[in-house]
């Protein structure tokens, strides 16, 4: 407690680069631009409500949402398998899983445009067999594609991490009162990796839902999120009001989707509970 | 006569080329209160998990009721478990960890609920149906754990170190209780305890086990009083244990000299080891004892004084109620009733 002076420089920090910029976005987000003068307003909120913006904000919910969902049924079996092994051979498979990820993203994701080009990897393969070639590339399956390959890690290690901690005598507990290895995993083993599971899909949605990279490459522009039009707005467009309240949008919807999440997270002292 | 419920025969179980149990042979009596003893590493864990289905033998058979169930899941074994650390469900409340094994048995809300109920009388703690888990005291979640396994009515009940994590007084009060519940229930116990004294207060039957062998199976007073070898003598109890050499039938040479005894069948002049009990060292005059010796050291343990005799190069230890000071020269007097002559072993 004597020492709380060394955080004081992250206090700074914290002031200077979250606290000031969030407070210059709300701000940014009620003014409107008359004749040179910046005025309150709630213009900048309307726009939103326009059915081309409100398609944009629906897909990036849509998108995330269908990419944690396929993160979650790929990487739940994942996390187990990791869990059950053996201590030595544990840590081999947990930086096989990732040293993708020490990669740069903008090369793992241009590596995925030569894959699924129409001339690339994937409809080669496919030809020797007589099928395609595809139109795999500007696709939202090659968005939705790109984000699960990105953020799978993210829905393994936190599941992976409460699994790891779970007393394995629990589950024989199970087995020994003549429950099946299925109905153990619903019953035992799913209830209690619930927080690894909730950190999980908050790691995912949150940048899958944020993302502007993924689908700028592999959905070529067409398939525009929430990401690109806030990034339009401040880089092209030059209009920061619009983009402070698409920003504002998306982040009271991120906190919306973690208040639903943690109230599924509440009485649960365990795991990796994000909030 | 008692009806077998299960049997080992010629159990091993290998774990990375390390053999933790070493061909054991096993009966289990209906109704028998069994205890498997021995110091930690001895396999007595192994062969309750083998019988509960979580391990399977490298070699051998298991049989219940005349069957055998190698490859029988644990899930389908009428045996219930009581874990070292209770393994209760941290994610249910009291009520739902008892009735864990009723919900898969398929009773209906109120079965289960009678059942329950019932089950928490058994382990007086009616009226926490509701509690967490985690805000109840050790012992508490040891009778929720009891009350969890006998609920679903086993044939068998496995128990593994239950009572270690409880402090003593706690133990012994649950050693009681347990024996209470086990006859009340009528159903077959397997105790697993490194502790001697807990298993020669609740059994009918002792196992002790070292390095996956069983070196005695017996009653409580046999095991105590007719030890079968050094290390069961040492492990039941703080003994002076003595090399000697058989003269005859009846008679023994230990302690550079001659005793009479109640053992025969040795062969003449086979080396022997000899177990003496430190209360049936009787202290006399020194005159009037067939030792003599000087007290070295007195240590008051409650009912009786422990004091070690020095005689020769051999340090006795007796435990009497009265009191010899250090220093002060002793008789003793060892009756031939009270030498346990055995065979040596090979350690």
């Amino acid at each position: 407690m004597k020492r709380n002076w060394m955080a004081y420089p992250y206090f700074f920090w914290m002031l200077l680069f979250t606290i000031v910029p969030l407070l210059m976005v709300l701000y940014f987000s009620f003014t409107a631009s008359v004749n040179g003068d910046g005025r309150f307003s709630f213009a900048n909120f309307q726009r939103v409500l326009d059915p081309l913006y409100l398609n944009v904000i629906w897909r990036s919910v849509r998108l995330a949402f269908i990419s944690t969902v396929i993160c979650l049924v790929l990487g739940y079996p994942v996390a187990m398998l990791l869990a059950q092994s053996q201590a030595s051979r544990q840590f081999t498979l947990i930086v096989l899983f990732v040293i993708p990820m020490w990669m740069n993203f903008l090369a793992r994701t241009y590596a995925w445009m030569t894959l699924l080009e129409r001339n690339g990897l994937i409809n080669t393969f496919l030809g020797w067999f007589g099928l395609g070639p595809y139109n795999l590339l500007h696709t939202e399956f090659a968005v939705v594609l790109g984000m699960i390959y990105n953020f799978l890690p993210f829905m393994v290690l936190p599941i992976y991490t409460v699994l790891n901690k779970m007393d394995p005598a629990l589950t024989e507990a199970s087995y020994d009162l003549g429950a099946t290895p299925i109905r153990t995993f619903f019953r035992v083993t799913l209830p209690l990796s619930l927080p690894g599971v909730l950190s999980g899909i908050s790691m995912v949605f949150m940048p899958a839902v944020t993302t502007f990279v993924i689908p700028q490459l592999l959905g070529g522009g067409q398939f525009t999120m929430i990401g690109n039009l806030i990034e339009q707005q401040f880089l092209r467009s030059n209009d920061w009001g619009f983009g402070s309240a698409l920003s504002i949008i998306l982040m009271l919807l991120i906190l919306l989707s973690m208040r639903i999440m943690s109230h599924y997270d509440r009485d649960r002292g365990e795991g990796g509970g994000f909030f | 006569m008692a009806e077998e419920i299960i049997r080992l025969v010629n159990i091993a179980k290998e774990f990375h080329g390390v053999q933790v149990l070493d061909h054991i042979n096993l009966q289990i009596f209906r109704n028998e209160f069994v205890t498997l003893l021995g110091p930690s590493g001895c396999g007595k864990t192994t062969t309750l998990r083998i019988i509960g289905g979580f391990e399977s033998p490298s070699s051998g058979d298991l049989l219940f009721e005349g069957e055998r169930i190698n490859e029988v899941p644990s899930f389908k074994r009428r045996v219930n478990t009581v874990f070292q650390n209770y393994a209760l469900f941290p994610h249910l409340n009291v009520f739902e960890n008892i009735a864990f094994g009723l919900r898969i048995s398929k009773l209906n809300n109120k079965q289960i609920a009678r059942k329950v109920t019932e089950a928490l009388e058994l382990v007086n703690l009616r009226g926490y149906e509701k509690r967490g888990i985690h805000s109840l005291s050790g012992g508490q979640q040891q009778r929720v754990a009891i009350a969890r396994a006998v609920v679903n009515e086993p044939e068998v009940l496995l128990l593994d170190e239950p009572l270690a994590a409880l402090d003593l007084k706690l133990r012994k009060e649950m050693q009681i209780e347990l024996k209470n519940i086990q006859k009340r229930l009528g159903i077959t116990f397997i105790f697993v305890t490194h502790d001697q004294e807990e298993a020669l207060t609740m059994s009918d039957t002792i196992v002790v086990m070292k390095d996956g062998r069983i070196q005695q199976i017996g009653q409580p007073i046999d095991i105590y009083n007719e030890p079968k070898n050094m290390f069961v003598a040492d492990f039941i109890g703080a003994s002076t244990i003595l090399p000697g050499r058989f003269i005859q039938d009846f008679h023994v040479f230990f302690a550079d000299r001659a005793f009479d005894c109640v053992d025969k069948g040795f062969a003449p002049q086979e080396e022997v080891d000899v177990v003496i009990r430190p209360e049936d060292v009787k202290l006399v005059a020194p005159e009037d004892g067939m030792l003599q010796g000087v007290v070295t050291s007195v240590v008051f343990k409650g009912v009786h004084y422990e004091m070690l005799v020095e005689s020769g190069d051999i340090v006795w230890k007796v435990h009497s109620t009265l009191m010899e000071p250090v220093g002060s020269n002793v008789g003793m007097v060892i009756l031939p009733n009270d030498i346990h002559v055995m065979k040596k072993v090979a350690s």
